[in-house]
């Protein structure tokens, strides 16, 4: 089962992209998948979490994911000192931030950077979307397409879209040569 | 079409697609999206039902039976308070024979107040002449809003129905569900036509009052259709089954309880978790099985029995406890048992309350709990036990042993 553990504050849209990759991996024939927020009431700025399971049998365990294969954080602000306990072995922190981590495990992504270049505000959310499928062979480019499409609202697929195409480029060159204006890895 | 949805939203769309002709409900957390959508939808014309904003769920629930007394199909949702708010009208529904269907989020009551999932709310209700029907996963909550119709409105069932989904486990949580076509819907369950309305042609009485001599008669016809309602559950999926081809399995769904020495019984979405665990302890060598019950009433006393006759220690996990005695959910499998014969050793674990989750660890201690009450005379666990305070299966389950995550990873 892959598990992806989504950190952010009310209103930074951690919960659409914990649905957006949830529906993603489900399209494919034989695949299952849960995606839903911690539970209790919205606040705007509080932190909060959200939870994404894909596997290829129906997904029992409904209880919050607490290991991940992905954790990500939506605000650099939220990574404490045992963000490690949270990790499966072998998995990867995705953080929102211009600074580098000092841990091969951390990938740091100028989120807040490229929304705020399309977007003209910083929602860093669908960035990391981006970021899960170009890091992980379980979700497929056309499913995350499909995904914005079927579950954003229309205004926004565009810019949304252009992010995703944006970040896949920026991993790309990342992966060939080591160095890309938006992401640091240790 | 695979629409990815939460509990709330596919039991939207099975409302919808049921074609109810009065709605009227008082929002409440976690229920509150249903009624939003079914309100949206009467606004942009997609479904044309009247829909009423009250001020309470006990007008909300007797608007629903005024307006099924007119001969309407009528729906409601609430949850936790507002399911108790309702109670007093709860028996004019049943009595009155009005097939009414009701979503109830399942959520803890007050005081402490807490607005998360467990299933007190309905199960202090058992009583009040409503058949009861537990989901496990979004496809099913959507398709229960179907058949709750077909099954409340047979002219052998008549009597109203709640379908209990677990708040935010189900309500708040997104899963692929397939919506069927309004044809299909329409194939499946006919409007509904009674003779128990307002009739100027043929007048009947309705609402009326029964003194000692015959009520007994009453609430005697009133048990006697709610048993037999059995049958109707089963007429309803094979009905269901043809035309959307997806087969529900009864009033109880039995998961490798064949040959199993150690049985869970549990009902609602936590099923899914103990599913796992069974085939993980399964993998390992260990006869486990799990007995979801879908329907507690009417009670399936016979299909649990048969169920579970030949396990050697039989557990029921429930989100509930009454106060002062034990589980309800246990205390009804019991009875089943002793209508059998069948005398199985049992314990009672009461966990999830006011939302607490239950842990991958804690449902494979649970087993691990069984296996040891079932071969080690020397195991001592209390009756009832309470996951995350004295029961053993959270130090059997944070042991070493077989897990359910360690079979799931890949």
């Amino acid at each position: 089962m892959k598990e992806i553990l989504w950190h952010g504050r009310g209103g930074q849209g951690a919960f659409t992209a914990a649905r957006l990759l949830g529906a993603a991996g489900a399209f494919p024939e034989g695949r299952y998948s849960l995606a839903f927020p911690s539970f209790g009431p919205e606040r705007r700025g509080a932190p909060m979490r959200a939870f994404t399971k894909v596997d290829t049998r129906p997904v029992g365990d409904r209880s919050a994911v607490a290991k991940a294969d992905y954790v990500v954080y939506l605000d650099d602000t939220l990574v404490g000192e045992d963000w490690a306990s949270e990790l499966k072995p072998g998995g990867k922190v995705l953080v929102n931030s211009f600074h580098g981590f000092d841990d091969a495990r951390i990938i740091s992504i100028d989120a807040d950077g490229i929304s705020r270049e399309i977007l003209g505000r910083p929602i860093p959310n669908t960035v990391f979307v981006a970021a899960i499928l170009a890091l992980d062979p379980l979700f497929a480019h056309d499913d995350v397409v499909r995904s914005v499409h079927e579950y954003m609202p229309a205004k926004l697929h565009a810019k949304n879209l252009a992010i995703i195409e944006a970040v896949l480029a920026e991993f790309k060159q990342f992966q060939e040569t080591g160095a890309s204006a938006h992401i640091i890895g240790a | 079409m695979r629409k990815f949805l939460s509990g709330d939203e596919a039991f939207a769309e099975g409302v919808r697609l049921a074609r109810p002709q009065v709605i009227s409900a008082y929002p409440i957390t976690p229920q509150t999206v249903v009624v939003e959508r079914l309100s949206e939808m009467v606004g942009a014309g997609e479904l044309d039902a009247e829909y009423m904003h009250v001020e309470s769920e006990h007008t909300a629930l007797a608007a629903c039976i005024g307006a099924a007394a007119a001969g309407a199909r009528t729906f409601t949702a609430t949850s936790s308070q507002g399911l108790l708010y309702m109670a007093e009208n709860l028996t004019y529904a049943s009595g009155g024979r009005f097939p009414i269907v009701m979503m109830n989020a399942n959520r803890a009551t007050a005081l402490p107040w807490n607005i998360y999932g467990d299933q007190r709310d309905s199960l202090s209700l058992l009583d009040h002449g409503w058949i009861q029907v537990y989901a496990d996963t979004n496809q099913e909550a959507l398709d229960l809003a179907l058949m709750a119709y077909k099954l409340a409105e047979s002219e052998d069932v008549m009597i109203p129905v709640m379908v209990n989904i677990d708040g935010f486990a189900l309500t708040h949580t997104y899963e692929m569900v397939d919506v069927p076509t309004q044809e299909q819907a329409d194939a499946f369950l006919p409007p509904y036509v009674t003779t128990n309305r307002f009739d100027f042609d043929n007048p009947v009485n309705i609402g009326y009052s029964a003194g000692p001599e015959y009520n007994r008669y009453f609430k005697f016809w009133e048990h006697h259709d709610t048993v037999d309602s059995l049958n109707a559950v089963e007429r309803v999926e094979a009905d269901f089954a043809q035309i959307f081809g997806r087969k529900y399995p009864g009033a109880v769904e039995s998961y490798r309880c064949e040959n199993a020495d150690v049985i869970l019984v549990t009902l609602g979405s936590i099923a899914g978790l103990a599913r796992t665990t069974v085939d993980a302890y399964r993998e390992a060598g260990i006869k486990a099985g799990m007995l979801r019950i879908r329907y507690l009433r009417p009670m399936p006393f016979a299909a649990i029995a048969d169920a579970l006759k030949g396990a050697k220690a039989v557990g029921v996990l429930e989100k509930d406890v009454s106060f002062g005695a034990e589980g309800t959910v246990f205390t009804n499998v019991n009875s089943a048992l002793q209508q059998a014969g069948l005398f199985i050793p049992a314990l009672n674990f009461v966990g999830g309350l006011g939302g607490d989750d239950i842990s991958a660890a804690q449902m494979s201690g649970i087993y691990q709990c069984l296996c040891k009450f079932a071969d080690d005379a020397d195991f001592s666990c209390p009756r009832v036990s309470f996951l995350g305070i004295d029961s053993p299966a959270d130090e059997l389950g944070s042991a070493t042993g077989v897990a359910a995550n360690e079979s799931e990873a890949e």
